[in-house]
């Protein structure tokens, strides 16, 4: 299978936001700007093709019992050096996405590549998979934030076009619900229609 | 496909893991460990600058810690010109750190929101800057009831948050309360 393809397929095919529908905490916990998601999305990226490559590269060493928590620990060794980089040069991003930094550890998009890809097939190609799903979530969470910010804050990047508040309920949770369902019926009309 | 499992190697293998992993971890520690540090002094140090009058101290060197909290003098010439002094408060969404300044009289000067994690959109704007400061800026709270008015006092909402409100103004309460014994001490 093309490499491209791979990354593709894990934008569109297998997108984790509106077609696997994986990692809901973080989709809706961190996009209250697009900013946000873009960040969130970025680390989870980061770690994803780390922990996929690592996982596919030691697979055949580890005994079928105790896989899940040798990915774990893998994955959980990668997440605390996104923290502490992003501790130490992005301290601002950090504070913003707090919590949901050291939550990527428990983020089913993570685990589920690496039992259901990464295990399997070549480091090469699981890279592949983890570059395209985790832009695929990245892409996914910038959406989402870049609406919820547009709506809730008025705002775009952060750069304030309206005086005052949006309309707020976008900012908190029951927004980001709404968004996110149009957001994916919008995801599955357009990608029926190509299929 | 995955090998058998056995006692041994399951131990081997998750002990061979962990330890790289720890190890891995203890390397990428030591090297951001400087640059942690720095920002984080770094952001305690501007909002002591964005509190106090202007000093020409550092008063991030000077800090003492009175009743608990800590308190950071800022000096012109050696004479006091006011106390930045960083209180620890509980708000809806966990705790919440604030640095109040004081002027030598016992004004406040200033408030900045170190950390929080309150509710974006309504709790969160208690770290921007107009709702906060312009209710307390220049009050004393010795002779001014910093509470809000569903409590009796004379502060509209900080922020649409009753709680976070509240936990802001208890804030500066626990502040101010530091403030007098500083006085006291002198």
């Amino acid at each position: 299978m093309g490499k491209l393809k791979l990354i593709i397929d894990g934008i569109i095919k297998n997108n984790p936001t509106f077609v696997l529908i994986l990692g809901m905490c973080p989709t809706l916990g961190t996009t209250t700007s697009a900013l946000n998601g873009m960040g969130m999305g970025l680390a989870t990226l980061f770690v994803l093709v780390l922990s996929n490559m690592t996982i596919s590269a030691i697979a055949k060493l580890i005994p079928e019992q105790v896989r899940i928590p040798s990915y774990i620990v893998v994955i959980a060794a990668f997440v605390t050096i996104v923290q502490l980089l992003l501790q130490a040069y992005l301290p601002s991003l950090y504070e913003t996405l707090g919590i949901f930094i050291p939550l990527i550890v428990v983020n089913c998009i993570v685990l589920g590549r690496a039992e259901a890809y990464a295990n399997k097939n070549s480091v090469i190609d699981s890279a592949c998979d983890g570059i395209g799903v985790g832009l695929g979530f990245t892409i996914a969470l910038t959406i989402l934030g870049f609406v919820r910010e547009l709506l809730g804050s008025g705002s775009i990047f952060g750069w304030k076009f309206i005086q005052g508040d949006g309309i707020l309920a976008f900012i908190l949770a029951p927004g980001a619900f709404i968004v996110l369902a149009y957001l994916i019926v919008l995801f599955r009309t357009v990608t029926a229609k190509k299929a | 496909m995955a090998k058998e499992s056995s006692f041994k190697n399951m131990v081997i293998t998750l002990s061979v893991i962990c330890f790289i992993c720890s190890a891995l971890l203890g390397v990428v520690y030591s090297v951001t460990k400087a640059p942690i540090e720095a920002a984080e002094l770094a952001k305690i140090n501007n909002a002591i600058k964005a509190v106090v009058p202007e000093c020409n101290n550092n008063p991030s060197e000077e800090m003492m810690k009175v009743e608990g909290s800590v308190v950071y003098p800022a000096k012109m010439d050696g004479t006091i010109v006011g106390y930045a002094i960083k209180v620890n408060t509980s708000g809806f969404g966990g705790p919440i750190q604030i640095m109040v300044g004081f002027k030598a009289d016992g004004t406040i000067y200033n408030t900045a929101v170190i950390s929080h994690s309150e509710t974006p959109g309504l709790g969160a704007k208690i770290s921007d800057e107009i709702p906060t400061r312009t209710q307390i800026v220049g009050k004393n709270p010795a002779f001014s009831n910093l509470t809000v008015t569903k409590d009796g006092g004379e502060i509209d909402a900080i922020t649409a948050s009753t709680v976070t409100s509240r936990a802001f103004l208890k804030g500066v309460d626990t502040a101010h309360k530091v403030f007098v014994e500083l006085q006291k001490q002198q």
